[in-house]
C-alpha cells in the first residue's frame, strides 16, 4: 500500500530540487506549502533537474494498455520510473480512502471531470499552473478547459471527452421508412411510429440508472443544474425551464411505453443493443468504439449523427463522460508528476496514441484536427468517418458547465429519485423534484450554502 | 450468544479437567492459555479495536464543509429517524420471517431423509445438497442473476417458448423473493450438515426401544429426532438471523442488473457501505452499523429466549 519507498536517491533528489529552486531567484517555495495566493511558476531549470533525478511515480488509471505511452515517457526521461496501477471499479473509493488515511495515494491519477470538484473541495489536488499547465489551455475547447480550471488554478489535464451524438441502425430505420431525426420533435414522432410498427422493439432506450447520460442531455438543452464556487456555496437548480423542457419531452415517451427503460450497461442492455431491440443509442463520442466491441455481429449496420436538436438552426451538444489526469497534492515529486500528466495529454505522439490505440476520444484540439485521427474510416459504421463526425460535434458543446463537489452522491441519489420514476414509468417531473430535494438536503447536511 | 446450544451439546467445551497433581494442572493451564492466545490476539486487534474505533467515530460528524465536530448521539438520533435505514431493517425482518423457516424446514427434511438410511447413494446426495455452499456468494449471485435475466435468462426464454410472459424475477415485486431463493439455495446444505451431524449423535438404542414399542419411521422422527435436534435448530436459527440481517453480496451484485429496484438502502449492510463509500459519511455509517449490530443482538437474544420459554413450558 505504500508506493513511496524511501531511497537515498529520493532524498538526494529533494535537495537538488530545493537547491535549483533557491537558485532560480524569486521562485520561493513554490507550491510545497498550500497557499491561497497564486503560486509562482516553477523554472525550467528546476524542471530539468527534477526530470533527470531518479524518481519513482505511481499512476492510477483504468485506461487499458496505457503502459505503451508510459514506455515512451520512460524512454524520454530514463531517470523516471512510472508504476501503472489499475484499481478497477474501486478506483475512487481507494483514492479517497488513501487521501483520508494520509498515506498510500498515487502521485498521478485519472479522474473524471465530474469528480474533480470533490477532490479540489478536500484540497487534494495539486495546482498544475506553476508547472506549465497554464500554457496548455490553448489546446482545449473552452467547455473542456473550464471544467479542469478555476480562475488561474489548473487542477487536471484533460485526457478524453464525450460530446454526445446519436448512433442508429441504418437498416432498421430505413426498413421502417424513417430518416434519422434532426430535431427532438421529429425524434418523438419517429419513436412512436417505430414502436407502433414494431411491438417488440424500441426506437431507443432511456435508462433510469445513468445520471451521466441524463445530465448530458440537460447540458445540451442549456440547463446548468450544478455549480460550485470552490469554497462553501453550491448551486442546485434542476427546476430551470431548460431542465423542465428535457424532462417534459421524455415524460410521455416513458409513460406511454414508447421507449425502453432498461438500465444501461447491463446484460439485458448489451443483448438488446446487439440483437436490434433498440434502433438507436444517444451516446457520447466514446460510444462508437464501445459499440463496436459489444455488438460486433451488427458491423456495417450502424451510422453516427449529431444528437437531435431543440433548435435546428443552432446545433448544440452536451458532454457525457471523459476523464483527466490529475496530480495528488500529497506527491513527493510534484514536478515529475506534473510533467507526466502534461506530457501524456499534450504531447502529440502520446495523445495521438491514446486516440488511435486506446480509442479515447481526444480532448485536445490539435488531435481533433489531425488527419491521422479524423480521416479514419470505420467499417462498423459502413465506412463512415465517425471520428470526423464527433470532432465536429465536439465544437458544438455548450461551454460553462460545472459540477457539484459531491457528484458520487448526486449520481447515486439520481437512481433513487428520477431514475426510479423512469424505471417505474411514473411522473418524471416528480422524480426530478425529488432529486432536487435530495441534493439540497445532502448539501445542507454537509455544511454547504445552497443557492 | 449460542451458549445454551453449546453447553447442552458440548462435552467438547470442557477444556481443562481437574487433576490431582498441582504442577501438571498448572502446566496444562498455561498450555491452554497459550493455545487460545492467538485467537484472542486476532480477536482483539481485528474485532474489538475496530469496534471501539467505529464507536468513537460514530460520535462525530465530519462534514465536507466545516470539518469534524463532536456530535454525541446525534448520528444515532438521525439513524432511528432515517427512512432508508428503517425500510432496510423492515425488509430484512420480512426476509427472515419468510426465508429462515423455509430454509431450515428444507434442511431438516433433507437431514431426516439422509439419516433414515433409506436413500441409496447417500454420500453423493449429501455432497450434492451441500455443494452450493461451496460456491462463493459472489459467484452464486452472478449465476442466479444470469438465470433471472428478463430477456436472455433460461427461465425467461422457456416461458416465452410456451407463449407466457417472462417472469419478472428482477422486478420490484419479485426481487426479495429472488434473493431469498439464492440465499436458501446457498445455505440449505450448510444447515443440513449441522442437523445431520446432530442426528448422528442420537444414541441408536432410543430408536430400537421406539421400534419395540411399535413406532414407525415418521413417529421416530417426530418424537425422538426432532426434539433431540432442538439445540442444533436453535443454533442454525441464530446463525441464519445473524446472516440474514447482514445480507450484502446478493443485493449488491443484483443491483448492477436492476439498479432502480435495489436502492442504496435495500439492506442495512448495503446502506452502511453506501454511506461510507459513496456519501463519504464515515461517521454516520459507523453509527448505523452499530445500531444494526444492536438489532442483531436483540434479535438473536429474542430467538434464544423464545426457545427457552418453550422448553420450560413443555
Amino acid at each position: 500500500m505504500r508506493p513511496f519507498t524511501k531511497r537515498p536517491a529520493a532524498g538526494l533528489a529533494a535537495t537538488t530540487i530545493v537547491a535549483a529552486l533557491a537558485l532560480s531567484a524569486c521562485s520561493g517555495g513554490a507550491s510545497t506549502t498550500p497557499t491561497t495566493a497564486a503560486p509562482s511558476a516553477v523554472s525550467q531549470a528546476a524542471i530539468d533537474a527534477a526530470m533527470t533525478t531518479k524518481t519513482d511515480l505511481t499512476f492510477w488509471t483504468w485506461v487499458p494498455n496505457i503502459q505503451d505511452e508510459i514506455d515512451l515517457f520512460e524512454k524520454k526521461y530514463p531517470a523516471i520510473h512510472v508504476t501503472v496501477v489499475n484499481e478497477g471499479s474501486a478506483h475512487y473509493t481507494k483514492l479517497r480512502t488513501a487521501i483520508k488515511a494520509g498515506t498510500g495515494a498515487p502521485d498521478v491519477a485519472a479522474i473524471e471531470y465530474q469528480y474533480l470538484p470533490s477532490f479540489t473541495q478536500g484540497n487534494s489536488l495539486l495546482d498544475l499552473a506553476p508547472y506549465g499547465a497554464a500554457k496548455a489551455s490553448g489546446d482545449y475547447a473552452s467547455w473542456i478547459w473550464s471544467q479542469v480550471s478555476n480562475g488561474s488554478a489548473v487542477y487536471a489535464i484533460p485526457q478524453d471527452v464525450g460530446p454526445m451524438g446519436n448512433l442508429y441502425r441504418e437498416d432498421l430505420l430505413s426498413a421502417a421508412g424513417i430518416t434519422p431525426p434532426t430535431t427532438w420533435d421529429e425524434f418523438a414522432a419517429d419513436a412512436r411510429a417505430y414502436r407502433a410498427a414494431n411491438p417488440d422493439k424500441y426506437f431507443t432506450d432511456y435508462p433510469g440508472n445513468d445520471a451521466g447520460a441524463f445530465v448530458g442531455l440537460l447540458w445540451q438543452a442549456g440547463a446548468r443544474p450544478f455549480g460550485y464556487d470552490g469554497k462553501k456555496t453550491v448551486t442546485i437548480n434542476l427546476e430551470s425551464p431548460e431542465a423542465e423542457k428535457v424532462v417534459n419531452f421524455w415524460n410521455p415517451l416513458v409513460k406511454d411505453g414508447v421507449v425502453a427503460v432498461d438500465p444501461d450497461f447491463t446484460d439485458q442492455w448489451y443483448q438488446s443493443i446487439a440483437n436490434g431491440r433498440y434502433a438507436s443509442w444517444q451516446t457520447a463520442a466514446w460510444g462508437p468504439v464501445f459499440l463496436q466491441g459489444t455488438a460486433a455481429k451488427t458491423s456495417g449496420l450502424w451510422r453516427a449523427a449529431p444528437l437531435p436538436q431543440w433548435d435546428a438552426s443552432k446545433p448544440t451538444s452536451g458532454n457525457w463522460g471523459g476523464s483527466t489526469t490529475a496530480v495528488m497534492k500529497s506527491t513527493k515529486n510534484p514536478i515529475a508528476a506534473a510533467q507526466l500528466a502534461l506530457w501524456l495529454n499534450t504531447q502529440h505522439e502520446p495523445s495521438l496514441m491514446l486516440a488511435t490505440k486506446q480509442f479515447l476520444f481526444p480532448a485536445s484540439t490539435s488531435i481533433l484536427k489531425d488527419p491521422a485521427f479524423i480521416d479514419e474510416k470505420s467499417e462498423f459504421y459502413g465506412g463512415q468517418q465517425v471520428n470526423k463526425e464527433f470532432a465536429a460535434i465536439s465544437a458544438t458543446v455548450v461551454p460553462d458547465f460545472s459540477w457539484l463537489p459531491f457528484m458520487d452522491y448526486a449520481y447515486s441519489s439520481y437512481n433513487e429519485t428520477m431514475g426510479k420514476a423512469v424505471a417505474d414509468r411514473t411522473d418524471l417531473a416528480a422524480g426530478l423534484k425529488a432529486w432536487q430535494t435530495a441534493l439540497t438536503t445532502y448539501a445542507t447536511q454537509q455544511g454547504f450554502t445552497v443557492k | 450468544m449460542s451458549q445454551i446450544a453449546l453447553t447442552r451439546r458440548g462435552p467438547e467445551l470442557v477444556a481443562v479437567r481437574p487433576h490431582r497433581r498441582g504442577g501438571l494442572k498448572r502446566r496444562q493451564a498455561i498450555a491452554s492459555y497459550l493455545l487460545v492466545a492467538p485467537f484472542f490476539l486476532v480477536f482483539l486487534t481485528m474485532l474489538v479495536l475496530p469496534l471501539v474505533y467505529a464507536g468513537y467515530l460514530s460520535l462525530f460528524r465530519d462534514q465536507l464543509v466545516g470539518g469534524t465536530v463532536f456530535a454525541g448521539l446525534g448520528n444515532y438520533m438521525r439513524a432511528v429517524q432515517d427512512p432508508l435505514f428503517l425500510e432496510g431493517l423492515l425488509r430484512m425482518l420480512k426476509f427472515l420471517l419468510i426465508q429462515v423457516p423455509i430454509m431450515l424446514s428444507l434442511a431438516l427434511l433433507f437431514a431426516l431423509a439422509l439419516d433414515s438410511g433409506r436413500l441409496r447413494l447417500q454420500r453423493v446426495i449429501r455432497l450434492t445438497i451441500f455443494m452450493p455452499y461451496a460456491v462463493p456468494g459472489v459467484i452464486a449471485a452472478l449465476m442466479w442473476g444470469y438465470l433471472y435475466g428478463p430477456d436472455f435468462g433460461p427461465f425467461a426464454q422457456a416461458a416465452r417458448a410456451i407463449g407466457l410472459p417472462a417472469p419478472p424475477f428482477l422486478g420490484s415485486q419479485w426481487m426479495l423473493g429472488s434473493i431469498m431463493n439464492i440465499v436458501t439455495w446457498s445455505f440449505v446444505g450448510y444447515n443440513m450438515i449441522i442437523l445431520y451431524a446432530a442426528l448422528r449423535s442420537i444414541p441408536t438404542e432410543l430408536y430400537e426401544a421406539a421400534r419395540v414399542d411399535g413406532a414407525g419411521e415418521l413417529r421416530v422422527a417426530w418424537s425422538i429426532k426432532i426434539p433431540a435436534l432442538k439445540p442444533a435448530l436453535l443454533l442454525t436459527t441464530i446463525f441464519s438471523v445473524i446472516g440474514g440481517f447482514q445480507l450484502f453480496n446478493e443485493p449488491n451484485l443484483l443491483r448492477s442488473l436492476a439498479p432502480n429496484v435495489i436502492g442504496v438502502g435495500y439492506s442495512p449492510n448495503l446502506y452502511v457501505y453506501n454511506l461510507a463509500f459513496v456519501n463519504q459519511d464515515i461517521n454516520y455509517a459507523a453509527a448505523v452499523a452499530f445500531l444494526l449490530g444492536i438489532v442483531i443482538m436483540i434479535a438473536s437474544y429474542a430467538v434464544q429466549l423464545g426457545a427457552l420459554r418453550r422448553e420450560r413450558r413443555s
